[in-house]
C-alpha cells in the first residue's frame, strides 16, 4: 500500500516535471476543416508549399504587404505557414511557430495591412486555382487571427 | 430639425468632396494620431460593404444591412455614389444618392427618390407621369461585430439605424389618406458572413410608419402608430466579384388604398473592382393603389455604384 502510494507520488512527481517542459514547446492548434476535400483542393501538402511560394511573391508585390515581407530571408516563415495550414487543412502537420500574438507584437499592423495580406493569399490561391469555397474554408479559420495580428 | 439636416448634408458634402480630392492626387491623409499608420483607402475586402439600397445605405437592394457602405477600414473612410432604375409594370422608380463610410463605424447616406405614375397617373386625374419624390437622410451606426473577421463566433455584425424622408406631395399624399409627408423610419440589423459556407445572412427589423415606402406619406387612417416590419437577406458569394441572392421586405398597411404588404428581388451584384459594382434584380413590390395598377408591381432593378 505505502509502495503504491510512493510510487504514485513519484509518478506524480515525474509527470508534474515533464509537464511544463513540454507545456513550453506546446504547439499551437489550430481548428481543423473536416473535409478531406478541401486539403486536396489545395493539392495537399506538397501544394501547400508551392502556394506559399506564390504567396511570398504576392505578398512581395502588394505595396501594402511588401514592408514586412521584401528583403528578407522568409524560408522560415513559409515553412511555418507551410505546418500552419497544413494543420488547418488537416494534413498531419504540427505547427511549431510562435503565437499569432508573439509573432507580431509590435508590428503595428493595420486592418488594412491585414486584409491586403488576405488578398495577397487570395490571389496566390487563385493562381493555383484553388476552388473559391475551398479558399474560404481555410479563410474561415483564419480570420479569426486578426484579434492577434491587427495592432488596434 | 432644418438646422440638424442642414448640418448633416454639409458633413456628407464635406467628407464627399475631402477623399474624392485627396484620392486624385494618389493618396489620402487621415487624421491619425500615430503618423506610422500609412494613410490608405479601400482596404476592406471586395462587396463585403454590400451594395447602396434604394434608400441610400449600404446593404441589398431593398434591404439596409449592418454594413459600413464604403471600403473604408477601422482607420480609413470610405465613400459611395449610386444611381438606380426599376422599371414596373406601370411604374417607374428610380434613385440616386451617394454615402460616406467613417472608420467602418459611422454612415451617412442621402438618396432621392423618385416613383413616376406614368399613365396611372392621368387615369387619377393627377397627370401622365406625376412623379412622387422623397429625399431620405440616413445614418447608420455599427455598434458591434465585424461580419468578415469573426468567423469563430455566431455573433454577427450589429449596426442601428434611422432614416429621415421628406416627400414631396403632402397635398397629394395627404388626399390618399396619409396623415404626414415626412418622418422618421429607425431599424436595428445584424449581418453575418458564414465564410467557410460562402453565405451571408441579414436580418432587419425597422420600426416605421411610411406608406408604400415613403411614397405615399406616413400613417394613416387604418393605421397610425409605429410598426415593426421584418426585412431579410440572403446572399451566396459565387466567387469574389459575384453574389447571388434574394431579400424580402414587409411593410405596414396604412392607407384605405394600400393592399399588399410583401416586397421580393433576387439578386446578383457584380463588383468590377472596388470601385464599380452593377447590380441586376428581378423584383416584385407587390401591388400599389391596386384601384388604380390592379396588379403586382414586377420589374427589373438596374444599380451602379461607384466608389472607393
Amino acid at each position: 500500500m505505502i509502495h503504491k502510494m510512493i510510487l504514485g507520488a513519484v509518478v506524480a512527481l515525474a509527470a508534474a516535471a515533464i509537464v511544463p517542459v513540454s507545456a513550453q514547446q506546446a504547439t499551437v492548434v489550430y481548428p481543423t476543416v473536416s473535409s478531406p476535400r478541401v486539403l486536396e483542393d489545395f493539392g495537399g501538402v506538397e501544394g501547400i508549399r508551392a502556394l506559399m511560394e506564390d504567396f511570398e511573391r504576392e505578398l512581395i508585390a502588394s505595396p501594402a504587404t511588401r514592408p514586412f515581407f521584401a528583403n528578407r530571408d522568409n524560408t522560415a516563415l513559409k515553412a511555418r505557414l507551410v505546418e500552419q495550414v497544413c494543420q488547418i487543412l488537416g494534413g498531419g502537420c504540427s505547427y511549431t511557430g510562435r503565437t499569432m500574438a508573439e509573432s507580431h507584437a509590435g508590428m503595428g499592423v493595420t486592418e488594412a495591412q491585414f486584409y491586403a495580406l488576405v488578398e495577397a493569399l487570395q490571389a496566390a490561391m487563385d493562381r493555383r486555382r484553388i476552388p473559391f469555397t475551398s479558399q474560404n474554408r481555410l479563410l474561415a479559420v483564419l480570420a479569426p487571427m486578426h484579434r492577434d495580428i491587427i495592432a488596434r | 430639425m432644418r438646422n440638424l439636416l442642414a448640418g448633416i448634408a454639409a458633413g456628407l458634402l464635406l467628407s464627399l468632396a475631402g477623399p474624392a480630392a485627396a484620392q486624385g492626387s494618389g493618396s489620402v491623409r487621415l487624421p491619425a494620431a500615430d503618423s506610422f499608420i500609412p494613410a490608405t483607402t479601400s482596404g476592406r475586402l471586395l462587396l463585403t460593404g454590400g451594395v447602396s439600397m434604394f434608400e441610400g445605405a449600404s446593404g441589398g437592394g431593398l434591404v439596409p444591412w449592418a454594413t459600413i457602405g464604403g471600403y473604408g477600414t477601422r482607420d480609413e473612410i470610405g465613400a459611395t455614389a449610386f444611381g438606380t432604375f426599376i422599371p414596373l409594370r406601370d411604374y417607374r422608380a428610380t434613385s440616386y444618392g451617394a454615402l460616406v463610410g467613417f472608420y467602418n463605424r459611422v454612415e451617412l447616406s442621402y438618396a432621392r427618390a423618385e416613383f413616376n405614375t406614368q399613365r396611372v397617373g392621368g387615369d387619377l386625374g393627377l397627370g401622365n407621369n406625376f412623379t412622387f419624390g422623397q429625399d431620405v437622410f440616413g445614418v447608420k451606426v455599427r455598434l458591434f461585430g465585424d461580419l468578415v473577421l469573426d468567423q469563430d463566433t455566431l455573433l454577427p455584425q450589429v449596426a442601428i439605424g434611422a432614416q429621415y424622408r421628406e416627400n414631396n406631395r403632402g397635398e397629394v399624399v395627404r388626399a390618399v389618406g396619409a396623415r404626414r409627408d415626412s418622418d422618421w423610419d429607425f431599424y436595428v440589423s445584424a449581418t453575418k458572413l458564414f465564410l467557410d459556407q460562402s453565405l451571408l445572412v441579414n436580418g432587419t427589423l425597422r420600426a416605421t410608419r411610411a406608406n408604400e415606402f415613403g411614397f405615399l406619406g406616413f400613417g394613416g387612417s387604418r393605421n397610425d402608430d409605429y410598426q415593426i416590419m421584418p426585412e431579410v437577406s440572403v446572399a451566396y458569394l459565387v466567387n469574389r466579384n459575384l453574389a447571388v441572392g434574394a431579400e424580402y421586405r414587409r411593410r405596414p398597411l396604412n392607407l384605405d388604398v394600400s393592399t399588399s404588404r410583401d416586397a421580393f428581388d433576387i439578386f446578383a451584384a457584380y463588383a468590377l473592382s472596388k470601385n464599380v459594382s452593377v447590380t441586376l434584380a428581378y423584383v416584385d413590390l407587390g401591388e400599389i393603389v391596386a384601384a388604380a395598377a390592379p396588379r403586382s408591381q414586377r420589374g427589373a432593378y438596374i444599380s451602379l455604384n461607384i466608389g472607393f
